[in-house]
């Protein structure tokens, strides 16, 4: 699926977290937000999933207008940077609550969700921790299965907020690798927020640098690295 | 003292050396501690406990059952256990309701309705009573209509609840509130970006979530509501076998110098509390794992 956004922005209260920024991405895409904390990207981002929605301008999927569609109706697989697995329910549940929140008529049957989850789980290269509860998961687990619970429902593009924020440098150098070939197998229009420009010129077909909610730069990571657009691009890439 | 014993303080083999943890105090100071919370436990809440059970059976197990089967008595047991059961479920929901108002949206007079909901704590239960009376008395604009309608609130049933209710008010929102606030939104977020309603998120992720919170807050509104005196003794009239409660039983029986049957009545309610607690610390026992993986997360 390929999004288009028309001059999004957004306000809270009197601070602007958004200027008005407008980008296409093309479906199947990999794409990277990059930018610093208060870049707005992270809005940008929840902007596409649903959580938040524009003080003005239009988001478009599959060139139809979404900027009102309800969090449920868009079908976002969102991985948050917390991964906010469900602590009451086993990793089995975890994974397949969005099958279980269908209604009725659309639901499907029980040992299908049950295939769904072990070939998810397969997927994700944890096939015997379905049983098991979030507390007993290392951080880069935890990740893992929240990506496999985004992938469940099917969604029409994969979000992630800092997916690899909170796991240290040989976990996050792995799971770069797993995200780029879950994209490849599945693909799925993907957008993910980062900080860490490493990562976002590693993983990423197209890169869009932000800061103080406006889009300075997009690019592919190497038109990005050769000829930065604006000084604060030169200066975030060389840092 | 060598300089040896500087580096190796204490080298003998076979002895390795003691050494105190940081947050540890030393011997004296850690019996002194003790000693000072026992005493203090003993006195303020073991020797009153013990009290109200040894006056009760002062005349033997038989005076004291038999001046708790009384119609007065039974009555009393009845209308307290049917306060505390209406009240309960109420202030659950208001409790469930405000708490989840405060810790998920971000509204105008947010501070305010938090101050308002703690209220009830900081006005004294007379007076809670008493605005009740002169709001629904019978002099009163809405009290005349109801009581014309057959529906009276003050010295009835529905009066006593009232007062329950607002007393016991903050107690469900209170535990809440905290454990809301450390849980976040993103929980419910997740869940409706994988497409459950509202209303699912709210059975299948909050609820299972504040579940220990919950029951924490209505056990203390179980043990309050039972034992509330003030706010029920304005507005109940204290009519012996209709609208006296169990704390109000006590108090009338006392005053009339029944001492056993004073007391016996006491003692049902204090074993009432002990239920209570009974009741939370077996299901802690029970799902201790639960608890664990909740909070260790």
């Amino acid at each position: 699926m390929d999004i288009h956004i028309d001059e999004i922005a957004k306000e809270f209260g009197k601070a602007t977290a958004l200027k008005p920024v407008t980008l296409s991405i093309p479906s199947g895409a990999l794409v990277a937000l990059l930018g610093p904390s208060g870049s707005g990207k992270t809005t940008l981002l929840r902007i596409l999933g649903g959580l938040e929605f524009p003080t003005s301008g239009r988001v478009l999927f599959d060139g139809q207008d979404a900027t009102g569609m309800s969090v449920q109706d868009r079908r976002a697989g969102f991985v948050f940077q917390s991964y906010a697995l469900f602590r009451h329910m086993t990793v089995f549940d975890n994974i397949a609550y969005g099958l279980n929140a269908r209604p009725r008529a659309k639901r499907p049957e029980k040992a299908e969700i049950a295939r769904r989850v072990t070939k998810l789980l397969e997927l994700i290269q944890l096939p015997d921790i379905g049983a098991r509860y979030p507390s007993q998961l290392s951080g880069g687990q935890r990740q893992r299965v929240a990506l496999a619970r985004a992938l469940a429902i099917e969604p029409r593009m994969l979000l992630l907020d800092e997916p690899f924020g909170a796991l240290d440098a040989k976990v996050r150098k792995e799971l770069r690798q797993g995200l780029r070939d879950i994209h490849d197998e599945t693909g799925l229009t993907t957008v993910f927020v980062t900080h860490d420009q490493d990562e976002a010129m590693e993983l990423a077909d197209v890169v869009v640098v932000m800061s103080m909610g406006s889009i300075e730069q997009i690019g592919r990571p190497q038109d990005i690295r050769d000829r930065p657009a604006t000084p604060f691009v030169r200066d975030f890439i060389a840092a | 003292m060598s300089d040896a014993s500087l580096i190796t303080p204490d080298a003998r083999p076979g002895r390795p050396r003691k050494f105190r943890a940081a947050t540890a105090e030393a011997a004296p100071a850690r019996l002194a501690l003790i000693g000072i919370a026992l005493t203090g436990v003993a006195i303020l809440i073991l020797a009153p406990l013990a009290t109200v059970f040894a006056e009760a059976l002062a005349d033997g197990w038989a005076a004291a059952l038999a001046s708790l089967t009384k119609p007065d008595a039974r009555s009393a047991i009845q209308l307290t256990l049917l306060i505390t059961a209406i009240a309960l479920p109420l202030n659950a929901a208001f409790g469930v309701a405000a708490a989840w108002l405060i810790t998920k949206f971000d509204f105008r007079g947010k501070a305010f309705l938090i101050t308002l909901i703690d209220l009830p704590f900081s006005v004294s239960p007379v007076v809670a009573g008493l605005c009740i009376v002169l709001l629904f008395g019978a002099n009163s604009l809405i009290g005349g209509w109801l009581v014309a309608h057959g529906l009276p609130i003050v010295f009835a049933i529905p009066g006593i609840v009232l007062a329950t209710v607002f007393v016991t008010f903050p107690f469900v929102a209170r535990e809440l509130i905290p454990v809301m606030i450390e849980q976040g939104r993103t929980e419910e977020e997740v869940a409706l970006t994988l497409g459950a309603s509202g209303w699912r998120v709210f059975w299948t992720v909050t609820l299972p979530n504040i579940r220990w919170a919950l029951l924490y807050g209505a056990l203390l509104c179980t043990a309050r509501a039972m034992g509330e005196f003030g706010a029920v003794a304005v507005v109940s009239g204290k009519i012996r076998g209709k609208t006296a409660t169990m704390p109000i039983t006590i108090e009338m029986l006392y005053n009339e110098y029944l001492s056993v049957a004073a007391f016996s009545m006491a003692a049902a309610l204090t074993a009432l509390a002990l239920i209570t607690l009974t009741l939370k610390t077996a299901l802690e026992l029970r799902h201790a794992d639960q608890l664990a993986a909740i909070r260790r997360h």
